[in-house]
């Protein structure tokens, strides 16, 4: 240390200069960005192929989602990212109070964008829209009977979970084809009782709902490695038909089916003509909830963050000098921003 | 460097007009995005609210994050990230496109039948 006689207590001894030690640190800093620009794509990917694949899913989900809020915890997190930017500018300046202030502010930024992102949370957690089994039909929801409601009631209103939890039993495969239930795969004699049921579900619109309902039922025991033929014996008149026609092409439910493949499981119980909804409501909102839930972990981390750095700056650890920690933390903090950019029209405002 | 005389510490010091500049051009965007959604315009409304998405992430990026006064190996490590998103998302969406329906079986509602199964 002694040819570093003018060494300051701020800077590293393997360091030869503070612009050194700043470069090195900002440099840091942005490695780590990069790698968490990465983990968020893996999930903006999943976002994407299951996007590409079921748009009506999205289109029905995504009215479930509060735009008003959503937009709220928008402007509230590109606010906070300024007082963010202001507080880095102050700490450059070596204005402690200013600094500490604007961090303070910032913090309550991020305080605000969780409480609201808990309002949205507990509603969707009240109605059931949640990931996998947890999810709720949405009809069941607001009290409007199925037409065979009587036949099947509680397990139809459960249907979208239950059944990918039925289909995934036998093995990944399954489980693989279960993610596009509904359109009409006969790859597997399980989900060629998809397709059946699918199939007989619009053909038999109206007159033989109740056949067809049994259908839709047996073709979880299909999939359990019970015989697709046997099923279909089972559920009476119109399955024969429809699994003769399932074996070669399932022409029958691919012809009768959506373009999109509108599903049979949330169909069962659509007589009553409700629209179009979709069947795997649930992946939407498994997407959602990993999506805002990973963003929403960052949030706390760079609160904590945050924290820290305001309590260094009350210490008089800053000076005009040396700040390279206030600018590190705004940089994360810009980053939660980032990513909340991205995610509030691709949740929010789907078209 | 330094624009501002009391300023000895490393780093650039972005000016205030600069950065509440920045934030109303991000509310005014976030309101363009929320607006664009009145109008249905198909398949460009995803792509409008990913194009001012992207605008919004590079002001943040550009004078929030100081990258536009960074040292270019920064911007290196940005664009490298972006690139491998790029490279890892589009290369999902290619094989959405073409792989995707055939690897389920029977599912394609786009091909034709005779070619099912």
């Amino acid at each position: 240390m002694s040819d570093h006689s003018d060494h300051p207590s701020y800077l590293g001894h393997h360091y030869d200069t503070v612009e050194q030690q700043f470069d090195s640190g900002k440099l840091g800093m942005w490695l780590f960005l990069a790698t968490e620009i990465l983990l968020f794509a893996g999930l903006f990917c999943a976002y994407a192929i299951y996007r590409k694949n079921h748009p009506e899913v999205f289109i029905y989900a995504h009215q479930f989602l509060d735009k008003n809020l959503g937009g709220i915890n928008t402007l509230v997190l590109i606010t906070s990212s300024f007082t963010m930017a202001m507080a880095v500018r102050m700490a450059q300046l070596g204005k402690k109070q200013a600094t500490a202030g604007l961090l303070a502010l910032t913090l309550l930024g991020g305080v605000g964008f969780l409480g609201i992102k808990a309002v949205e949370y507990e509603h969707k957690w009240k109605h059931g829209l949640l990931w996998g089994t947890k999810y709720r039909d949405q009809d069941a929801e607001h009290g409007t009977p199925g037409e065979h409601g009587g036949e099947h009631g509680t397990e139809g209103e459960t249907a979208p979970g239950e059944h990918s939890l039925r289909l995934s039993l036998p093995g990944v495969e399954i489980a693989h084809a279960a993610e596009d239930a509904g359109h009409g795969a006969a790859g597997n004699e399980a989900t060629s009782g998809e397709a059946a049921a699918n199939g007989t579900e619009h053909a038999a619109d109206g007159t033989e709902h109740s056949a067809s309902g049994d259908a839709t039922m047996s073709e979880g025991a299909a999939a359990e490695g019970a015989q697709m033929d046997a099923s279909a014996d089972e559920s009476g008149e119109p399955a024969p038909i429809v699994g003769g026609e399932a074996m070669p092409h399932s022409g029958l439910a691919k012809g009768a089916s959506q373009p999109q493949g509108m599903a049979a499981p949330a169909e069962a119980g659509e007589g009553h003509g409700t629209g179009h909804k979709p069947s795997n409501v649930h992946i939407f909102f498994g997407i959602y909830f990993l999506m805002t839930g990973l963003h929403g972990l960052h949030v706390i981390a760079g609160m904590g963050a945050i924290s820290w750095v305001l309590i260094r700056t009350l210490r008089g650890d800053f000076s005009a000098e040396y700040s390279t920690p206030v600018d590190l933390v705004g940089l994360y903090w810009h980053l939660v921003d980032l990513v909340w950019i991205y995610l509030f029209p691709l949740l929010y405002l789907i078209h | 460097m330094s624009d501002h005389a009391e300023h000895s510490g490393p780093g650039h010091i972005v000016s205030p007009m600069i950065l509440v500049g920045t934030l109303v051009a991000l509310l005014v965007l976030t309101f363009i995005t929320v607006a664009v959604t009145w109008v249905n315009l198909g398949e460009f409304n995803l792509w409008i609210a990913m194009i001012i998405a992207t605008i919004k992430a590079t002001l943040v990026v550009l004078f929030f994050m100081h990258l536009y006064w960074d040292k270019p190996i920064i911007g290196i490590v940005f664009v490298t990230s972006l690139l491998l998103v790029a490279l890892f998302i589009g290369l999902s969406m290619t094989d959405v496109d073409q792989v995707g329906p055939q690897r389920i079986p029977d599912y394609a509602p786009a091909v034709q039948q005779s070619t099912g199964s």
